[in-house]
């Protein structure tokens, strides 16, 4: 499993509050049974329908770090929406705030959101639109966005905080430890038992 | 940090906590995992890779209803891509041996509607769905919240999740609703009043008697948008209503079971001393038939009312009222009744059970749908759709000229051929109405309740459903 310390590369800044995951990948995507190819139909209908959309623009092609509003990511469940983030090359994510499936879907695919004031996503934007091709860092360690002449401060709940740098951001192998606990759990659950309905030809736990 | 202390919440997030992780989430095991096509198949082939199996199969209960087409059925799809999905669940259950509800079975439908309907659903279980309307089932007092695709890869292989504890927001509404108010509209008027965002880090708890006089399936509608309002669940306690209706279903507690099921439902209700970290009061009196106007659930107002100007608007509700506007082309200060709509769809997960469609049926009967609109409906569920024809249901609704389908999500989100063409307006029953949401990257979407796209379909345009009402004696 792979610590996630630092990000560092270009930004993109992405205008907009509340934009729900079927904006990120519309439902059609969805008709698959592997996220591969998903990174090309990121925004697919917002970018053929603004013709100017930032995911198209050439000076942000190869960013990095997507900057956001409030409430990115609010909407269906579809862990398609940060995997088409992912596969189209954007490896961080710094923003107002998020929806928490969506949040929590990232953290599960080692895509971290910071969150940050919004004075200082507008100054994000303001860097990016003077100079798009200027190079940002999201330390996680720091918790800081650094540019060459300004730092911002980010955050991040602390538990995801600490997954990233310990590099356990992959929840199974943690989970699977806790095998023995699981069943003492379930064991103690009265509707586990209610649960199996008669006739019912289903094996027990393995 | 949460406070809460001694509501429902608290107790069965503490009964189901295996641990605490390195990373200080709560370990939690998941009482009921209910999986379909559209986010497993994925999750199946992580487990491949690890070379892990499914840890508690029976507790796994599997469904297809998202790229269901609703009009032929027959195998193979002429969707290629949607056969694929299909077969990859088929195969997936069959080699984790899991529970699989498929088209033809007699049980299959959208797997919120289904999970309660043969009794899956419970009290006090948490429950989890690669799916944001989980939080449906909340209505039954389980804590049930949707995930993604590596979250439904951990479940399979641990029945557990890797969670932060949520805060809970106590919903208290008070009184009666209005003739011609229905569940879908306390809800859509909450998350109008609070916002679309509010709920972020919170579990709501709808109480007061508002609630308590609903049904279940009303219950079901307000719980399955508790997401809308951005809440990762939504729960109603269990109460007698909720006994009544488990009590008999398939997968129920029976015999001496039955008893032992109440009592410890029964001690699960939140105190009536209990702490939350927030607590919001409505009047149900103050609630009229609610629709929406923009591109978030949150962007709702009365029937009665007019699209609002920005300048009545806060501030910060500015720029997505523009977009809105822009996107739906609706003018501020123009009143919304009268607004022309060309698709009408009752169905859903929010608006697909029988007690939706007898309400719809009811106001269909005797009237006809508005020429040149397209009208359907979508049972929820093969058992559903049974009852609803055995009811005559759908002759009311065939008569009145509106399609009837075979059960799925349909045209909630697209996935399958059902979809809105090019600009077209649809009058909707289901839950979200953003942009390209119905299959159409510039369709539009209003949100009202079932009884309101049939007022709009036999009218043409957006409607007060009152209007249709028996004048009471």
């Amino acid at each position: 499993m792979s610590r996630i310390v630092s990000i560092e590369g270009r930004a993109m800044p992405l205008p907009g509050h509340d934009i729900d995951t079927d904006r990120i990948i519309p439902a059609r995507f969805l008709r698959c049974v592997t996220f591969d190819g998903l990174g090309e139909a990121v925004f697919a209908d917002d970018r053929r329908q603004s013709g100017q959309h930032p995911f198209d623009a050439p000076h942000h092609q190869g960013a990095r770090i997507l900057v956001v509003g409030r409430n990115f990511g609010c909407g269906s469940s579809r862990e398609h929406a940060p995997q088409a983030l992912a596969k189209w090359g954007i490896r961080a994510i710094v923003g107002e705030s998020y929806a928490e499936i969506f949040f929590g879907n990232c953290v599960a695919i080692g895509l971290p959101c910071a969150t940050a004031r919004q004075a200082h996503i507008e100054h994000l934007h303001t860097a990016v639109a003077e100079d798009p091709q200027i190079p940002l860092t999201l330390d996680l360690e720091a918790l800081e966005v650094r540019l060459p002449q300004s730092r911002v401060p980010v955050e991040m709940p602390a538990g995801a905080h600490r997954m990233f740098l310990a590099g356990t951001w992959d929840a199974t192998g943690q989970l699977r430890a806790g095998l023995a606990a699981i069943r003492e759990i379930a064991g103690r659950l009265p509707y586990v038992d209610w649960g199996s309905p008669p006739g019912s030809s289903l094996g027990k736990a393995g | 940090m949460a406070v809460s202390r001694a509501t429902l919440f608290d107790k069965v997030w503490d009964l189901h906590t295996v641990g605490t992780l390195a990373s200080g989430q709560t370990q939690l095991f998941i009482g009921l995992h209910l999986i379909h096509e559209v986010t497993s198949p994925q999750a199946f082939a992580m487990l491949r890779e690890r070379g892990l199996g499914v840890l508690y199969a029976e507790r796994t209960v599997a469904t297809v209803d998202h790229i269901v087409p609703t009009q032929s059925q027959q195998r193979p799809f002429a969707d290629t891509l949607a056969e694929q999905m299909i077969r990859a669940l088929e195969d997936n259950c069959a080699e984790f041996g899991i529970r699989f509800y498929n088209i033809g079975s007699g049980s299959q439908g959208i797997v919120h509607v289904i999970a309660p309907e043969q009794g899956f659903t419970q009290p006090g279980m948490t429950i989890a769905c690669g799916d944001s309307h989980t939080a449906t089932h909340g209505a039954f007092g389980a804590i049930a919240f949707g995930i993604g695709t590596s979250q439904v890869r951990d479940v399979l292989a641990t029945q557990t999740l890797a969670l932060d504890k949520l805060k809970v927001r106590r919903i208290e509404m008070n009184g009666s609703l209005h003739p011609g108010v229905f569940a879908k509209d306390v809800i859509l008027h909450i998350i109008r009043k609070l916002g679309v965002k509010a709920g972020v880090g919170y579990a709501y708890e709808f109480a007061g008697t508002t609630f308590e006089a609903m049904n279940m399936e009303e219950r079901m509608t307000v719980c399955n948008m508790a997401i809308e309002g951005g809440a990762r669940c939504g729960y109603i306690n269990p109460d007698a209503v909720t006994y009544a209706y488990l009590k008999g279903r398939d997968f129920a507690p029976q015999g001496a079971d039955w008893e032992r099921a109440v009592a410890w439902w029964e001690n699960l209700r939140s105190d009536p001393d209990a702490q939350y970290d927030d607590t919001i009061h409505f009047d149900a009196a103050e609630i009229a038939p609610t629709v929406t106007w923009g591109i978030t659930p949150g962007q709702g107002i009365a029937v009665d009312e007019i699209v609002p100007r920005p300048e009545e608007l806060p501030g910060e509700d500015r720029p997505l009222a523009e977009e809105a506007y822009r996107y739906m082309d609706l003018a501020p200060g123009v009143p919304i009744v009268g607004t022309k709509v060309d698709v009408c769809f009752i169905g859903s997960c929010t608006n697909g059970r029988l007690s939706d469609l007898r309400e719809a049926a009811n106001l269909a009967r005797g009237r006809h749908v508005a020429p040149g609109v397209k009208a359907f409906v979508v049972p929820g569920s093969e058992r559903v759709k049974r009852q609803a024809e055995a009811e005559g249901l759908h002759e009311v609704f065939l008569e009145a000229g509106f399609e009837w389908r075979e059960p799925g999500c349909s045209m909630c989100l697209a996935m399958n051929p059902d979809r809105l063409e090019g600009r077209q307006l649809s009058a909707s029953s289901s839950n979200r109405n953003f942009k390209g949401r119905q299959g159409s990257a510039s369709g539009r979407t209003l949100l009202m309740s079932p009884a309101m796209v049939v007022a709009a379909a036999v009218s043409g345009a957006v409607a007060d459903v009152r209007a249709l009402l028996e004048p009471t004696p």
